[in-house]
C-alpha cells in the first residue's frame, strides 16, 4: 500500500518537469553568474530567464524579483529592512500584522516588539476572517508597514490583500504580503494588488527547498539581510542558487499553466473529504469553513481527542498530515492560528488536524483516508475520559 | 522529536484501557487545555492493586505513559505505587522527547492523586 500524502502546504515533492530543467546545472553548467567568462554568462542568460519566469507568474517586470533562500529570508527582509524607504527611520516604527501570520512572521514581529518597535498583533474572527475596520483602526501616525498573508498555511483562508493594500497606501504605509501558500496556486497579479512587497516560496510549488523569492515595487527599497556581494543588484548578497532558481522559475510558469485545472480537480477532492468527514465521524469542525478559502486545504478539528495522537496513528497506516496541536511543533502552546479560530477554546484548538491537498493527490485516497480516520477517531474517544465525560452528561 | 520504539508499542496498543466500575479510588489530572487530562481507575484489595484501568485525552507520550504506569503498578502494594515516580516510567519507556517530560508524563500524578484520596478516605492519611 502506498503512503498517502496530505500534507502539501508543508511541503511538495519536486516535480519530474522541474528535475529535468535542473539537470544541466548538476552537470556541465557550473558557472557563477557573476563571472566574465562564457560558463558564467551561459548560466547567467539561464538566471534572468527563470527571473523573467517568475515575474511573469505575478504580472510583474524581471527587475522587481529578487531571489533569495526562501519564504522566511523574503519576510525576515521586509520587516527587517522596509523602514529604509522612510527618511525618518525612527517616526516609522510601528508595524501592524495578523496574529494568524507564519512563524517567521509572528515571531519575528514578537522578537522586534522587544527591541523597541511598536507593534500590533492584528485578531481575526472565529470564521477567521479579518475585520478591516479593526485594520483602520490599529493605524498610528507612525506606522510604517502592514504585513497581512494572501493565505493562511494552517486554514487555508484567503485575505482581502487588495483591500489592505489599499488601505495601507490611503495612509501612506508600505503593505507586504507572505504570498508563499499563494503564488502558483490562485491568481496572484501585483497590478491588481498593487503590494509594495510579496514574498514567495519554491518549495510550496513542486520546487526544490532553499529558494524563494522576493517582489520589490519600483521605487520601494529594503535594506537587505545579507550585505557584501553585489548580486541581484545589490539586493542580496550571496552567490546565487542557481539550481533553486532554474527550478522555482520553472516550476511557478507550470504552476500557472495549471492552475485553473488544479483548481478544479484538487478542489473537488477536498470538497469530497471534507463532505465525507463532517458527515461520517460525529463531533467534528471545520476551521476556517465558513470564510473564502483556498482549494487544497482542510482543517478539521476531531473533538475528545488530541491532534498528535490523530496524526500519529494516520502515519502509522501511511497517511501523512499535520497539526497544529502543541504536542507535534517543539512548544506547549496551541498553534496561535487554530486558537484564534476556536474562539480560545483550548480543546479544540488541540484537537485540529490539518489536511493539505495537490498534484499527486488521487480520488481514491478520499475513501481510504476517511475510513482510516473514523477508525482511529473511534478508537482514541473509546479511551479519552473527556469523550466519557460528554457521553454521561448527554445520558443525565 | 522522536518517540521510541516502546513509547510507539504502548501508544498503539496501550494496555488497560477504560474505566472501572465501583473502584475504590479514582483520580484525575490535567486539563484540556493544556493538552492532557489522565483518570486513572483503580481496585485495591489488603492494600494491593488488583486492577488499574486508565482514559487519557493527550498526546502519543501521555497514552503510552498512561499504559506503561498502569503495567508497572498492576498487582503492587499501595505502597510500592506511592514510590513510583515519573522518571522510572519515562526511563521505562526507553526515554521521552524533553518537551514532553513535564507536560506529557502525568499518569504517574493521577496514580499517586488516586491513591492518597483512598487512603484518606480509609483515615489512614
Amino acid at each position: 500500500m502506498p503512503r498517502i500524502y496530505l500534507d502539501y502546504n508543508a511541503t511538495t515533492p519536486i516535480r519530474p518537469e522541474v528535475r529535468d530543467a535542473i539537470v544541466p546545472f548538476l552537470n556541465e553548467l557550473f558557472g557563477n553568474p557573476s563571472s566574465r567568462h562564457l560558463e558564467g554568462r551561459h548560466v547567467k542568460t539561464k538566471m534572468e530567464a527563470a527571473r523573467a519566469q517568475v515575474a511573469a507568474a505575478i504580472g510583474t517586470d524581471p527587475e522587481r524579483i529578487v531571489f533569495n533562500a526562501g519564504a522566511t529570508e523574503g519576510n525576515v527582509t521586509v520587516l527587517r529592512g522596509y523602514h529604509i524607504n522612510y527618511k525618518e527611520k525612527k517616526a516609522r516604527n510601528h508595524l501592524i500584522v495578523s496574529t494568524v501570520e507564519h512563524p517567521c512572521i509572528y515571531e519575528t514581529a514578537k522578537k522586534m516588539a522587544n527591541e523597541g518597535y511598536e507593534v500590533t498583533f492584528l485578531p481575526v474572527n472565529s470564521e477567521g476572517n479579518l475585520d478591516l475596520d479593526t485594520l483602520s483602526a490599529a493605524i498610528k501616525e507612525n506606522t510604517g508597514l502592514i504585513s497581512v498573508m494572501t493565505v493562511n498555511n494552517e486554514t487555508g483562508v484567503i485575505y482581502p490583500v487588495k483591500e489592505i493594500a489599499k488601505i495601507a497606501h490611503d495612509r501612506g504605509i508600505l503593505f507586504h504580503t507572505d504570498a508563499a501558500q499563494a503564488a502558483g496556486k490562485i491568481p496572484f497579479d501585483v497590478k491588481e494588488i498593487e503590494p509594495d512587497f510579496v514574498t514567495m516560496s519554491g518549495h510550496k510549488i513542486y520546487a526544490p527547498k532553499g529558494i524563494g523569492a522576493l517582489y520589490i515595487k519600483k521605487g520601494r527599497r529594503l535594506e537587505p539581510l545579507l550585505t557584501g556581494g553585489h548580486q541581484e543588484n545589490n539586493r542580496r548578497a550571496g552567490t546565487e542558487n542557481i539550481i533553486g532558481i532554474i527550478a522555482m522559475g520553472k516550476a511557478l510558469e507550470l504552476a500557472v499553466q495549471e492552475m485553473a485545472n488544479d483548481r478544479e480537480r484538487i478542489g473537488a477532492l477536498r470538497d469530497e473529504f471534507e463532505q465525507r468527514v463532517l458527515t461520517e465521524i460525529p463531533h467534528t469542525k471545520r476551521n476556517g469553513g465558513a470564510a473564502n478559502r483556498i482549494y487544497t486545504t482542510s482543517n478539521i478539528s476531531f473533538r475528545f481527542v488530541e491532534g498528535e495522537a490523530v496524526q500519529l496513528k494516520l502515519d502509522y497506516h501511511g497517511i501523512a498530515v499535520s497539526t497544529g496541536s502543541a504536542c507535534s511543533s517543539g512548544t506547549l502552546d496551541p498553534s496561535h492560528v487554530i486558537m484564534a479560530l476556536c474562539n480560545g477554546d483550548e480543546e479544540e484548538a488541540h484537537s485540529s488536524i490539518r489536511f493539505s491537498f495537490g498534484k499527486y493527490s488521487r480520488k481514491e485516497e478520499v475513501p481510504v483516508v476517511v475510513s482510516r480516520l473514523a477508525e482511529i477517531i473511534a478508537q482514541l474517544r473509546g479511551f479519552s475520559p473527556l469523550y466519557d465525560k460528554f457521553l454521561q452528561q448527554q445520558k443525565g | 522529536m522522536e518517540y521510541t520504539e516502546k513509547v510507539m508499542d504502548h501508544f498503539m496498543n496501550p494496555r488497560n484501557v477504560g474505566k472501572i466500575e465501583n473502584a475504590d479510588a479514582v483520580a484525575e489530572v490535567g486539563n484540556p487545555s493544556c493538552g492532557d487530562v489522565i483518570k486513572m481507575y483503580l481496585k485495591i484489595s489488603n492494600d494491593i492493586i488488583e486492577d488499574i484501568k486508565f482514559q487519557t485525552f493527550g498526546c502519543g507520550a501521555a497514552i503510552a505513559v498512561s499504559s506503561k504506569t498502569t503495567e508497572m503498578v498492576k498487582g503492587k502494594t499501595i505502597t510500592e505505587a506511592l514510590e513510583l515516580t515519573r522518571d522510572q516510567v519515562a526511563n521505562e519507556l526507553g526515554g521521552l522527547p524533553a518537551i514532553k517530560m513535564h507536560c506529557s508524563n502525568l499518569a504517574a500524578d493521577a496514580l499517586h492523586q488516586a491513591i492518597k484520596t483512598y487512603l484518606k478516605e480509609h483515615g489512614r492519611s
